[in-house]
């Protein structure tokens, strides 16, 4: 359960963002997290609404993103989506030794209001 | 840990701000979503703005609460990534190898790497950073090899992260070191997102875990470049399934070089020591500043 320490930094970098910028209030928080980046987008929502109140992000929604694995296959030269995880081609059964997309954990976006 | 992780680094990283008022007239559906000013409502943000690049719309409408998109595009542990490179840096330019050792609790990580410390002997000269929730038991087992071992409690913390190797490694005397172990605390999930520095991320896999377990943690399997499959001395009694366990560690990590041993018979071992060796020759060589 890394989720929580993963939720406060994230939350903690935006109220900083939003600081920068001025603003008073944090109303929507975008995530963008990878299926293989090993962090449940539930375990991100549970955290928090138990992080926010208080804060000036009380209230705002966290609009998670998840971005699929996407991997290289080098044999048929093409991307593929795997949905099962498996890093096999589902055209030419050859295991792919390259991911392209599906281990991010990124704070994307805010959105933020000076009033 | 919280306080430490993520803030406070992104100073002079160049932030994307898009003044984005979401109130134009004349805009209906950012007027729709976002024009209203005391309720809130839930929107899943799907109309067209794909941040790519910054864009405003001049705010107006009388009573409409100016609403701004900060484009941000932050790793979440950043702070944690950049360490871990310095860590990179630092064990590079003294050539030294680095494996972060991975698994569940109880598939045997210390055993292996005291009887790994043990055969190594003088070829490769070996210390071992342990993380552990609580207890420095297996510090004081791993001690018995002979090699200095550094204990990290990490309280309730489940993972190793990168400031943590960095202050163990403090403690350490580097002089003549060839291979830096770090045994991960014993967990499938959260230290597969914390890069330590390290170069080869190894994975252990006990014949009595299961042979579906690459299938249940894709995200640490898809990251090991080195897979163990370990106490291959209870193979028989526990029915191991060898061919459905290589199976699944195909589907998610057919790129990760293979170990089958036993740290209590011996058997493999010599294969596993070789590889380190191999793997240090490689670092040892290595441009420091190349990539």
């Amino acid at each position: 359960m890394h989720e929580y320490s993963i939720m406060q930094s994230a939350l903690n970098q935006a109220l900083r963002e939003a600081r920068l910028a001025g603003a008073a209030h944090v109303h929507q928080i975008r995530l963008r997290i990878g299926v293989l980046s090993g962090v449940v987008p539930d375990a991100l929502q549970f955290a928090f609404e138990a992080l926010t109140p208080g804060t000036p992000a009380e209230g705002a929604v966290l609009a998670i993103e998840e971005v699929p694995a996407r991997f290289w296959c080098a044999a048929c030269r093409k991307e593929f989506v795997s949905a099962n995880l498996y890093a096999e081609c589902p055209d030419c059964g050859v295991p792919s030794g390259e991911l392209r997309a599906g281990r991010e954990m990124e704070l994307s976006s805010l959105e933020v209001s000076h009033v | 840990m919280c306080e430490d992780c993520g803030c406070g680094l992104s100073a002079g990283i160049p932030v994307g701000i898009s003044a984005h008022s979401h109130s134009a007239p004349g805009d209906p559906e950012h007027g729709h979503l976002h024009g209203h000013g005391g309720h809130e409502h839930g929107h899943d943000h799907s109309h067209a703005h794909d941040h790519d690049h910054p864009h405003s719309h001049p705010s107006s409408g009388p009573g409409s609460e100016e609403r701004q998109t900060l484009d941000l595009r932050h790793a979440i542990l950043e702070k944690n990534d950049l360490l871990a490179e310095r860590n990179r840096g630092f064990f590079r330019a003294r050539g030294l190898l680095v494996i972060n050792v991975l698994s569940s609790p109880g598939s045997g990580k210390t055993t292996l790497i005291g009887e790994t410390i043990r055969r190594l002997g003088k070829r490769l000269k070996t210390a071992v950073i342990v993380g552990d929730l609580a207890t420095d038991n297996d510090a004081r087992r791993l001690r018995e090899s002979g090699a200095p071992v550094i204990q990290i409690t990490t309280g309730t913390i489940c993972h190793l992260e990168a400031d943590m190797v960095a202050r163990a490694v403090k403690q350490l005397d580097l002089t003549g070191l060839g291979l830096l172990i770090i045994e991960n605390v014993g967990n499938l999930v959260c230290p597969a997102s914390y890069d330590l520095g390290e170069d080869l991320r190894v994975v252990l896999l006990s014949v009595t875990d299961g042979e579906d377990k690459p299938l249940k943690y894709p995200p640490m399997f898809h990251l090991a470049n080195a897979i163990v499959i370990s106490k291959l001395d209870l193979a028989k009694p526990c029915d191991f399934n060898r061919e459905a366990t290589t199976a699944n560690i195909r589907h998610i990590a057919s790129h990760a070089r293979l170990f089958e041993l036993s740290a209590k018979t011996g058997a493999g071992l010599d294969d596993w020591c070789d590889y380190l060796v191999k793997q240090h020759e490689a670092v040892k060589h290595r441009d420091p500043l190349g990539a």
